[in-house]
């Protein structure tokens, strides 16, 4: 019997909810099926399990509570091993030392948040309107995984978009719910994205006075204006933007606090690169089209073959390098934030496989889809801020990892060529690095195999 | 599967309806059919390329690497789809 725990969910991340189960028990599982979703402060993921097996036994159900990582969610059996006979009794609380599938040292303590465990549920027909089933498949969701809260076990639109974890709460109107004592999971949201706003609060069962504050001014994406001593919004992974700017804070402020960081930069000459791929493309169709920043990629992934030590993570006062490349890409969200899940050994893709993979993870990104392991994996990062216009950009490295290169716009600029002035598309590359781990001149080498990489695009 | 005749209005319709999927934040009655579409909506290079592509689906033309420069803006998107829905 194996037991299937939370995972780690990337740099200071140690929590997360239950969102829903995508199995059952009784379920034949293998190694990389998706099983679960969890909500962390970066947005629903999904969870793969590692193991094959069978699911004997459900232990956690679907819930509010934040459950740390490492906490056991599930009972996996071999496929030849009976079931349990009778109901499990009560499970002992797990000390806390075997929560340790994690590199980085978390945080973890006592699982006080691990909920008895429960019986499956069980399979009951669900009601589920076309509309809703509409919005489910808009939003990627499985409708028969959703937790549904409607009458008489219909799935409401509600569901969907909790399941989807596209769910937001302005902070106003958060705080106007908690004041009212208005349950927001009965309030349809209007704003933008389907955020519940101020004004969505005037129509839910609790009554509300005069207390509604301006609705016509509320902000569908309102950053609270922490300033002002009167707003304190209470951040809950409710919350998707308020949760993952604090997880940005938190990561960026440790990346500060800790890292001695040096950065480089270099301009590179993409001509032989631009060529090629304006070649490459015009015979391919519109579904088959590369785009620069899997040229990018790919060449990254090979110069840190060449420059290890930029790749793994500085965990407990040493480097540990990694034997796999994971390359973390850096994806703002349309409505604000930035995750940075990882294209698993880049290096060894082609660069149709590289596209492919950064094709979906975008937009897996953008419809809060991402996978635990994704989250958890890169070993370095990249981040292409010219796709908005920045000449040269100056990242800092995300703990624990120890390098962050950045890109900047590709851009025309007069360069000398074989002693003549010429204009070229460049770009400026830059290596952020922890100083730990590498020097300037290590750091130099690395940008000067992107540049090398970036000369030769028919051996990428 | 090439639509035999695509309106402007079908073509303007398909468009819009793409771009809701890809930035779902927009309020479509903002945007400016005659400017840069990718700099109006803060579009990266995979956005715009996911835009292509469900338009290629929603309509069954091919859209050339060469021929992106129509694609800039909605109003020149929507005549280089009647014209290419025309030509087949």
């Amino acid at each position: 019997m194996i037991d299937f725990k939370l995972p780690s969910l990337g740099a200071d991340m140690d929590e997360a909810m239950l969102v829903g189960w995508l199995v059952s028990v009784g379920d034949e599982v293998s190694r990389g099926d998706i099983v679960a979703e969890v909500e962390t402060d970066k947005g629903v993921m999904e969870v793969e399990c590692w193991d094959d097996g069978i699911i004997d036994e459900l232990l956690v159900e679907p819930s509010s509570t934040k459950l740390p990582v490492g906490t056991p969610l599930a009972r996996i059996r071999a496929t030849d091993e009976s079931p349990v006979a009778e109901p499990a009794p009560a499970r002992e609380v797990e000390p806390a030392r075997e929560f340790a599938p994690v590199r980085e040292p978390v945080a973890v303590g006592v699982a006080a948040g691990v909920e008895t465990p429960a019986p499956p549920p069980p399979h009951v027909t669900r009601h589920v309107s076309p509309p809703v089933r509409h919005l489910a498949h808009q939003l990627g969701v499985d409708v028969d995984t959703v937790a549904a809260t409607g009458p008489e076990g219909a799935v409401t639109r509600e569901d969907v978009r909790r399941a989807a974890g596209r769910r937001r709460v302005s902070p106003r109107a958060r705080r106007l719910a908690m004041e009212e004592g208005i349950d927001l999971s009965m309030v349809s949201p209007s704003g933008a994205d389907g955020m519940v706003v101020v004004a969505d609060l005037s129509g839910a069962a609790a009554p509300v006075t005069g207390a509604i504050e301006a609705p016509a001014t509320e902000e569908p994406v309102a950053q609270p204006d922490l300033a002002a001593p009167t707003i304190e919004p209470e951040p809950t992974a409710e919350d998707p933007a308020l949760a993952m700017r604090r997880a940005i804070a938190r990561s960026m402020a440790r990346s500060n606090r800790e890292i001695p960081q040096y950065s480089l930069v270099t301009q590179i000459d993409m001509q032989p690169a631009l060529d090629w791929l304006n070649a490459a493309n015009a015979e391919r169709p519109v579904t088959a089209r590369i785009l620069p920043a899997a040229l990018f990629a790919k060449a990254t992934a090979l110069a840190l073959r060449e420059v290890p030590e930029l790749n793994g993570h500085y965990v407990e006062e040493r480097f540990e390098q990694s034997d796999d490349i994971h390359l973390g890409m850096a994806i703002s969200l349309r409505t604000g934030g930035l995750v940075a899940p990882a294209i698993r050994a880049a290096d060894a893709l082609t660069l149709d496989e590289l596209m492919a993979a950064l094709d979906d993870l975008v937009r897996r990104a953008r419809s809060w889809k991402l996978r635990t392991s994704e989250m958890a994996s890169a070993t370095a990062t990249l981040t292409n801020l010219g796709e908005r216009g920045v000449g040269t950009a100056f990242p800092i490295v995300i703990p624990p990892q120890v390098a962050i290169i950045g890109l900047g716009r590709v851009m025309d600029r007069p360069v000398a060529i074989d002693g003549m002035l010429a204009v070229r598309p460049t770009v400026d590359a830059t290596l952020t690095a922890d100083h730990r781990v590498s020097d300037g001149h290590r750091g130099g080498l690395f940008l000067a195999a992107l540049e090398q990489r970036l000369q030769e695009p028919e051996k990428l | 599967m090439t639509t035999k005749t695509l309106t402007t209005g079908d073509a303007v319709q398909v468009i819009y309806d793409v771009l809701a999927e890809i930035a779902p934040e927009v309020d479509a009655s903002e945007i400016d059919m005659s400017v840069d579409l990718t700099e109006q909506l803060d579009l990266d290079s995979m956005d715009y390329l996911h835009w292509l592509v469900g338009i290629n689906a929603a309509t069954g033309i091919e859209i050339p690497d060469r021929d992106a420069s129509h694609f800039m803006t909605i109003d020149g998107a929507a005549r280089y789809l009647v014209d290419a829905a025309t030509k087949n």
